[in-house]
């Protein structure tokens, strides 16, 4: 819940609302980009973001979200993070 | 200490290792003089001993492990409120997954569900706001827990459910700040701190400024961190280095992620959203000032406390914590979790007593998880 965890913008799927499809550890789900948007919301596409509770806050470069990833895993806060997905996608029906 | 397949450069962790030792020296810091250095984030506190990092620093540099724990500081009487809304006929109660196994008085969120009540445990404010889109005659509320890096999701999410005119989604909002509890720390005649290592996912949203008291007027140093193993020793190296040149300044060994100025979008959907509430209680540290968030009356109709009006501005204050728990004393760096009678005993990760014990961002979980690993070192 503290820590973000590195996904890549791969497409946007509702640019009104400010939504785009990122990939997490394999894992796709839909997340918020209005805090990392800025004008031009289809150049997110492609990069890397650290998500934060279903909310790209900040955009960082590939060699970080490597590492960040990396020592996530090691405290075993990427694998949590994961799991909450899976369970927040239960919990919608 | 496995040094070489802990590490992802352990040269360079060696190397930082020895200038910590140098300038520790150079201070004068010894194990019984030691620089009390907080780590106020328990994302740190979680990898401080994931690495051993404590053990690993020269014995002159005491790490006394911070209030940045969101549930930890969670007081039973929130626990009660939020179980309170879960049990009224009608509600889909939606929460982080940390929050269901701290201990409320009578029961946690985890034995409310086991008991009928629906809770559903969802990643992202975004999901229970889905729910509340695909159940319309349900009222759908989510807790809003948690600090600086999570207050930003809940907000945008309100500002959606309005632009939407949904009239089914609240927010139970029990935001809390980071500086002001260190403030509080810091005003404590009893705590005797040196210096700070820094969040660094609340800074991302923040910015470095907000501490900018904690150098000017209380002349401690404070060093906003990554939470990478390496991100941490050069931390403490900038802080004793601080030290020792006697000055005090905030610092940012985080910059590729943490700008000086946080976040805009972040800070302005926070600010449109939410007030400051005069005070708000702290599991272990009491009534802290201008600590806690609520919702502005212009976004009333998605206040879970203002629907319900159940929540911490109508609850008397001062419910007391279990007995022969020390959290409080563990949580202001007073007793290390070993010391706490209930260590280990009354209270382990599976059974919480203290809510320490409940996430591993909590002190007294990460002294279990990684205290067996170093006896069989
Ligand atoms: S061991 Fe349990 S009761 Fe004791 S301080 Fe830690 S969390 Fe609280």
């Amino acid at each position: 819940m503290c820590l973000g965890i590195p996904g890549r913008i791969t497409a946007i799927t509702d640019a009104g609302r400010l939504m785009a499809l990122a990939e997490v550890s394999g894992v796709r789900r839909e997340v918020n980009v209005a805090c990392v948007a800025g004008n031009d919301i289809d150049a997110l596409v492609g990069k890397w973001a650290l998500i934060h509770v279903g909310f790209a806050m900040s955009i960082i470069d590939e060699d970080e979200a490597a590492r960040t990833l990396e020592a996530l895993r090691e405290l075993g806060e990427a694998q949590e993070t994961l799991e909450q997905m899976a369970h927040s996608k239960e919990a919608l029906q | 200490m496995k040094f070489a397949s802990e590490f992802r450069d352990p040269a360079g962790a060696r190397a930082l290792l020895a200038a910590i030792a140098a300038t520790a020296e150079q201070i004068g810091a010894t194990r019984h003089k030691p620089i009390h250095i907080m780590e106020i984030c328990g994302g740190h506190t979680h990898s401080i001993f994931r690495y051993g990092l404590d053990k690993l620093v020269h014995e002159g540099i005491e790490f006394v492990h911070g209030p940045g724990c969101p549930v930890c500081v969670l007081p039973m009487a929130r626990v009660d409120e939020c179980v309170e809304i879960a049990e009224r006929p009608g509600v889909i109660f939606t929460t982080f997954g940390d929050a269901m196994r701290v201990p409320g008085h009578r029961k946690s969120l985890m034995q409310a569900k086991s008991e009928g009540a629906d809770i559903r445990m969802v990643y992202s404010p975004l999901d229970a706001l889905e729910i509340a889109r695909r159940n319309r005659d349900r009222e759908v509320v989510f807790f809003g827990l948690g600090f600086e890096t999570t207050t930003p999701s809940t907000a945008l999410s309100i500002q959606q459910a309005a632009r939407e005119g949904l009239t089914n989604f609240s927010v139970f909002c029990n935001h809390i700040t980071v500086p002001e509890p260190i403030k509080a720390l810091l005003d404590d005649p009893d705590m005797t701190l040196d210096g700070f290592i820094g969040p660094g996912h609340v800074s991302m949203v923040i910015g470095i400024h907000p501490y900018d008291f904690i150098a000017r007027d209380y002349g401690k140093p404070l060093v906003v961190a990554g939470f990478e193993p390496t991100d941490l020793l050069q931390s403490i190296l900038m802080v004793l280095v601080q030290i020792r040149e006697g000055r005090a300044a905030i610092e940012n060994q985080y910059s590729r992620v943490v700008p000086e100025h946080g976040n805009a979008v972040s800070l302005a959907a926070i600010a449109d959203v939410y007030e400051r509430r005069p005070s708000f209680e702290w599991r272990g540290l009491g009534e802290i000032d201008a600590s806690g968030l609520r919702i502005r009356r212009k976004y009333g109709a998605f206040d879970a406390e203002e629907k319900f009006g159940i929540g911490y501005a109508a609850s008397s204050r001062n419910v007391p914590e279990i007995e022969g728990c020390a959290c409080g004393a563990v949580m202001t760096g007073k007793m290390k979790p070993t010391q706490c009678p209930q260590f280990g005993i009354g209270c382990t990760p599976e059974m919480p007593l203290g809510a320490l014990m409940v996430s591993s961002e909590g002190a007294c979980a990460a002294y279990w998880q990684y205290a067996g690993a170093r006896a069989a070192e």
